[in-house]
């Protein structure tokens, strides 16, 4: 009796290091709250370790795009935007039914039904020649209670919801950490055609078990006539918004452009005084994170006049 | 005058076929992508060749160069003992049309069960317009099962497979092939994922044509959930890819056009816009060593074909 009590402990114990990420998942907005919640500012890259050619390619972006081109209206985040937890996750496992080892994390995100498989069974990746996809191809290895996830097959998306582009030869690894109820995510995005170093980012999500993850059908529609070879964009040097971002929030424009060096304590100095310090928050203020709804500012920035 | 410009174009050709082929062949391995249902996509040295295989035998588009028909046909031979009914060339470029004759031979065609080659009329008038002391095409491999009209069916393995004229994109004899059952587009070199097009000006090529043949692919294919899946699309070059990765393909090609037509209408010139390196956004996505299209051959093409009405061989569709 004591030895089939061994044995079934044994073989039910979890592989050492495995932490049990499933369950449903709500994001916590503390971290780079403007940008998650009402969304990037226009031309605003800082902390952004760009290229030149990221540069203008956000420079170049007209937000009419996505409903001008039916084509971008039902397109989901692609995998490494979607863990900045713009909607609820629920995360399930994927057991091999006859031996119950775990194959897969399976998460499911809310917008526009996002659907990812973790792979933790060492399968090989896809052929280089194969389709990539939003979410890509995802395995997962144990590096004792963290979860480290690597993620190829992606296709073109962007790093910030204002025409910060992402390329689709661009990778990024995850470490998923849990404390308690609390679940840490770090991706690292590395972009040989967009980023000079890579992007570090951090969410925190919490356990909740009562959510519903819900249905989010997209179908896209015509809404706008164009002609067919019409693609909203902004010939270069003609955007009118880049100088907003530095106008809202009293930011010398140069810093606003982004590049390695604004990632890092360092370039405060350099970067020099704030142009126009507030003594109040004006935008976007502590909404989301508190439950105040997220109205868009009436009045025109500073620097422009209505 | 006309001679002259037939034996200039003549002459592209030719260069183009030498820059095209690369010098050794014998270490290049034919890699089999399936695609969806039973439509493959074969990957070797020069551009993708799909393949259609079922009950009534085999369909290829594109050919490759001359000296990789074998290793085509073993790989081939893997999917299907069926004969090869069907070659279809998207284009007269040699690194598409270059394997025709060898596959011909290779297939060893039952006469009641004959090999038919297929193109638009505008790549038979290319592939037989040879300048004195030029080598010719061989014979073999003419697509003389050619068509002049903005379409045209058939009916294979249980699917029907709709050929479409793309005037005056990549070439004047641009052809895209619809696999309409199994949901699957071949686009020959309209569509080239990680590099810019190679808009051919000399043999009809334009940007326009270019960004019409691109809006066409995105609407023939049909989007699975979340914009991506459905419909998938085999490109020139490159991976397998669908509707999404046009779009982005395609807004590329227009963006571009938008920067020289408005650095056209300031009165620069080619070189001045070359200078001005218009593109520089993308060049970093759609540029590698590797790259046939540059990024200074990819702009002056756009210059070239907004400067100049469009060429020969144009039709309605």
């Amino acid at each position: 009796m004591i030895r089939f009590l061994a044995v079934t402990l044994l073989a039910s114990a979890p592989v050492f290091g495995q932490v049990d990420f499933s369950g449903n998942w709500a994001p916590l907005y503390h971290e780079d709250l403007p940008d998650r919640i009402p969304g990037p500012e226009l031309g605003d890259y800082l902390g952004l370790p760009l290229n030149d050619a990221a540069r203008l390619r956000a420079d170049s972006y007209d937000a009419d795009r996505i409903s001008v081109v039916a084509e971008y209206q039902c397109r989901p985040h692609s995998a490494d935007y979607s863990m900045r937890g713009l909607a609820n996750m629920r995360v399930d496992p994927i057991r091999d039914p006859v031996t119950q080892r775990l194959v897969a994390f399976h998460t499911r995100i809310t917008f526009q039904e996002m659907e990812r498989t973790i792979w933790l069974d060492g399968r090989p990746r896809p052929s280089e020649y194969a389709p990539h996809t939003w979410q890509g191809f995802s395995t997962g290895t144990w590096n004792d209670n963290m979860l480290d996830i690597y993620t190829t097959h992606l296709k073109e998306s962007y790093l910030k919801r204002n025409g910060v582009p992402r390329s689709d030869k661009a990778t990024f690894t995850e470490h998923w950490v849990r404390h308690g109820n609390y679940l840490t995510v770090a991706t690292v995005v590395t972009d040989p055609a967009f980023l000079t170093e890579p992007l570090v980012r951090t969410q925190t999500w919490v356990l909740d078990p009562g959510q519903v993850i819900s249905r989010d059908i997209c179908e896209t529609v015509a809404e706008v006539p164009k002609a067919a070879d019409y693609v909203p964009n902004h010939l270069p040097g003609t955007n009118p918004f880049l100088h907003e971002v530095a106008d809202w929030y009293g930011l010398p424009y140069e810093a606003t452009r982004g590049g390695a060096e604004t990632l890092y304590p360092e370039y405060r100095k350099k970067m020099g005084k704030v142009e126009r310090s507030r003594d109040r928050c004006e935008r976007y203020c502590s909404c989301g994170a508190e439950g105040q709804v997220c109205l868009s500012p009436t009045a025109a920035p500073p620097g422009r006049q209505p | 005058m006309t001679r002259i410009i037939v034996c200039a174009s003549v002459l592209v050709f030719c260069a183009s076929v030498a820059k095209s082929q690369p010098q050794n062949l014998d270490n290049v391995q034919i890699r089999v992508e399936p695609v969806q249902h039973n439509i493959y996509m074969l990957v070797g040295a020069g551009g993708n060749t799909t393949v259609q295989v079922g009950a009534e035998g085999v369909l290829m588009v594109d050919t490759q160069f001359a000296p990789l028909a074998p290793k085509l046909m073993a790989e081939i031979r893997k999917l299907s003992p069926g004969p090869i009914r069907y070659i279809i060339n998207t284009h007269m470029h040699p690194d598409h049309v270059g394997g025709n004759a060898a596959i011909a031979k290779l297939a060893e065609s039952d006469p009641a069960l004959p090999l038919k080659i297929i193109a638009h009329e505008n790549v038979l008038n290319r592939l037989t317009a040879t300048a004195p002391g030029q080598e010719r095409f061989p014979e073999a491999g003419l697509p003389l099962d050619e068509y002049g009209t903005p379409s045209k069916n058939l009916h294979f393995n249980g699917e029907a497979v709709i050929i479409y004229h793309e005037p005056n994109a990549h070439t004047d004899g641009d052809s895209l092939v619809l696999f309409r059952g199994s949901d699957v587009i071949s686009t020959g070199d309209i569509f080239t994922p990680g590099g810019y097009p190679f808009i051919d000006i000399e043999h009809g090529g334009s940007v326009q044509g270019e960004i019409a043949a691109l809006n066409h692919i995105l609407q023939l294919a049909v989007p699975a959930k979340t914009q991506e899946g459905g419909t998938y699309v085999v490109p020139g070059h490159g991976r397998i890819c669908d509707d999404a990765d046009v779009v982005e393909f395609r807004d590329m090609v227009v963006i571009v056009r938008d920067r020289v037509r408005d650095m056209i209408h300031k009165g620069m010139t080619v070189d001045q816009v070359k200078a001005a390196k218009p593109s520089r956004d993308y060049d970093t996505e759609y540029v590698t060593s590797n790259s046939f299209v540059t990024a200074d051959r990819f702009v002056e093409a756009v210059y070239k074909s907004l400067s100049q009405s469009p060429g020969p061989g144009k039709s309605s569709r």
